[in-house]
């Protein structure tokens, strides 16, 4: 059902773990749909030079944790803000449809982190382009 | 000794049952492959069991030797129509029924299918309502869903936090326009066993029908449908270490179901179709051994399935089993981890080479987790960590070690990965 690099990922996740430290947090996702992504970002003169998660969740949801931090690492917040989930699932190999919004989530995920980072700074938050929202996210609104 | 059994006596094979076949078959090497580049521990046996070498050496024959078509009047047809008989007579006798009232189908949702549609259009005219539980089978459900939309209407039954049903709501729920009530025997996810001979003794009380699905119980537990009071019984071969593809519905005597398959004569006019033989005589004798060794198997069984499931809950904190401790079948194990999904359990298990099952929604493509474990009150994020370990005939000791280990690696290795885990090692680190 998964693809090979679903599975290297899923078995050997990337940038697993926390930095309590971190300039940016995002969180996206709630228990009751079986999916929560927690991205920590460290930055430095507008680059990401570290980046962790936590995911409580599926294979996909992990490996998309996974596959997504590693492409942002290094990458300015202007790119890793640009990184849309269809770089996550090509850089993955594919995932299963039901699956696809494992990636939303991940890039969700980036997305509120730079933000978190933007607005302890001072800053004006980037807005959502095409404003693809994830499904979980209305439910967990009403709790 | 009928004229079928006679036959099978002249034929014999070489070695096991599984010779025979798997030689010539392509997907040999594959199935050979896997299992032998690993351990493999299969746990899933409420999802299907390998069938016996010995009901796949009675099934043979029924293939190309003796593959007359029962519904024909030569003698290799005979020879068909004879199995049949005979099987019907093992089936009837491991439920306690008259080989008249059982009636082979393509397996348990069909039997259950045919089950409520046949006796809700039978009996309409005498009224038009059908009780059923919130935890049954989709192949009951999804039916009672589409009775719904032909005008009957349907009242689920709640369940308890084990999953049993509680006979006042039954009663309080037939009204003089209940035609049926159908209650599953055991549950296939959590492993409740219904109270079944209560159910059955108030439905007989009231004049209503009463149908249980006992797909999970044939095997598992004695089965005596006059005792219980049952009018309607679903099973299926492959649940019994029998083939895929075939089960029977037992209809007592004197109750009016509407055909659910139309066209030939098979099955005393009630289910048509040509007969699967083969897949029949592989039912009879799953079902009479299964009934033969019920003792043995399933206290060699339980034993083992508490083994593990106290382990389980005494060494991995923040588990929690789901279903009735003792109210249960004898293999199932159904455990909620904390804080991790169930999916990605099972994708780590079955990279130790462990077949198990979860409730989780994320397994399915759905959104949803499990009804089963929604309708015992369940929160959602508990029942997306659940996990499902059926135990069965070829488990052993070592298997149990084996499975409690990977487990305790797998369910420590996705906390680490957590931040439910995170927050609740944050929140109890700041309480002491």
């Amino acid at each position: 059902m998964y693809s090979e690099k679903v599975m290297d990922h899923f078995m050997n996740p990337r940038n697993q773990g926390e930095i309590t430290d971190a300039d940016g947090v995002g969180e996206v996702g709630n228990p009751t749909c079986g999916d929560i992504m927690r991205i920590f970002l460290k930055i430095s003169n507008d680059v990401i030079t570290d980046v962790k998660f936590q995911t409580f969740g599926c294979g996909a949801a992990i490996a998309s944790s996974s596959m997504a931090t590693e492409l942002i690492k290094g990458k300015t917040l202007k790119e890793a803000w640009d990184m849309s989930n269809k770089a996550v699932v090509e850089a993955l190999e594919g995932l299963p449809p039901a699956k696809v919004h494992c990636s939303v989530l991940a890039e969700e995920g980036i997305h509120k982190a730079i933000n978190d980072y933007r607005i302890k700074n001072g800053l004006e938050p980037w807005k959502e382009e095409g404003g693809h929202h994830h499904e979980h996210e209305e439910a967990g609104d009403e709790e | 000794m009928t004229p079928g059994q006679a036959k099978i006596k002249q034929i014999t094979y070489e070695g096991n049952g599984h010779d025979a076949i798997c030689s010539s078959c392509p997907w040999t090497n594959t199935v050979m492959t896997i299992m032998a580049s690993q351990k493999m521990v299969y746990m899933d046996h409420s999802a299907t069991t390998a069938t016996d070498p010995d009901v796949v050496k009675a099934m043979l024959p029924w293939f190309s030797l003796m593959y007359g078509n029962p519904s024909s009047l030569y003698k290799i047809a005979l020879e068909s129509k004879a199995a049949i008989d005979d099987a019907r007579k093992k089936v009837a006798s491991a439920l306690g029924a008259e080989p008249e009232e059982i009636y082979f189908t393509s397996g348990g949702t069909e039997s259950d299918n045919w089950a409520l549609v046949g006796v809700a259009f039978a009996n309409r005219k005498k009224g038009d309502h059908i009780i059923t539980s919130a935890i049954e089978h989709h192949a009951v459900l999804h039916i009672c869903k589409y009775l719904e939309k032909q005008g009957f209407k349907v009242t689920y039954l709640p369940v308890d936090k084990d999953g049993r049903i509680q006979i006042d709501d039954l009663r309080a729920a037939i009204t003089d326009r209940t035609i049926l009530v159908s209650v599953m025997f055991a549950n296939n996810e959590i492993g409740t066993i219904q109270p079944v001979k209560e159910i059955g003794s108030v439905c007989r009380e009231r004049g209503v029908l009463f149908h249980t699905d006992a797909v999970q119980a044939v095997g598992n537990l004695s089965i005596d449908v006059a005792e219980m009071k049952i009018d309607l019984l679903s099973l299926s071969a492959h649940k019994f270490y029998g083939p895929k593809g075939v089960g029977a519905l037992y209809i007592r005597k004197g109750v009016r179901v509407d055909s659910y398959m139309h066209g030939g004569a098979q099955e005393r006019r009630k289910r048509a179709g040509t007969e699967n033989v083969p897949g029949i005589v592989g039912l009879g004798v799953a079902i009479e051994k299964a009934a033969q060794n019920i003792d043995n198997n399933v206290s060699r069984i339980r034993s083992l399935r508490d083994k593990l499931l106290d382990k389980i809950l005494d060494e991995i904190p923040n588990t929690r089993l789901n279903g009735d401790r003792n109210d249960r079948l004898p293999g199932n194990i159904n455990i909620s981890f904390q804080f991790i999904e169930g999916e990605s359990l099972l994708l780590l298990l079955d990279n130790a080479g462990i077949a198990a099952s979860t409730g989780s929604a994320c397994s399915s493509g759905s959104l949803e987790p499990s009804h089963v474990l929604l309708a015992t009150g369940l929160p959602a994020e508990i029942a997306h960590g659940s996990l499902r370990l059926t135990l069965g005939v070829e488990n052993t000791d070592e298997d149990v070690s084996y499975v409690f280990d990977e487990i305790k690696k797998a369910v420590e290795r996705l906390r680490v990965m957590s931040p439910l885990y995170a927050d609740y090692i944050k929140a109890r680190s700041c309480n002491v």
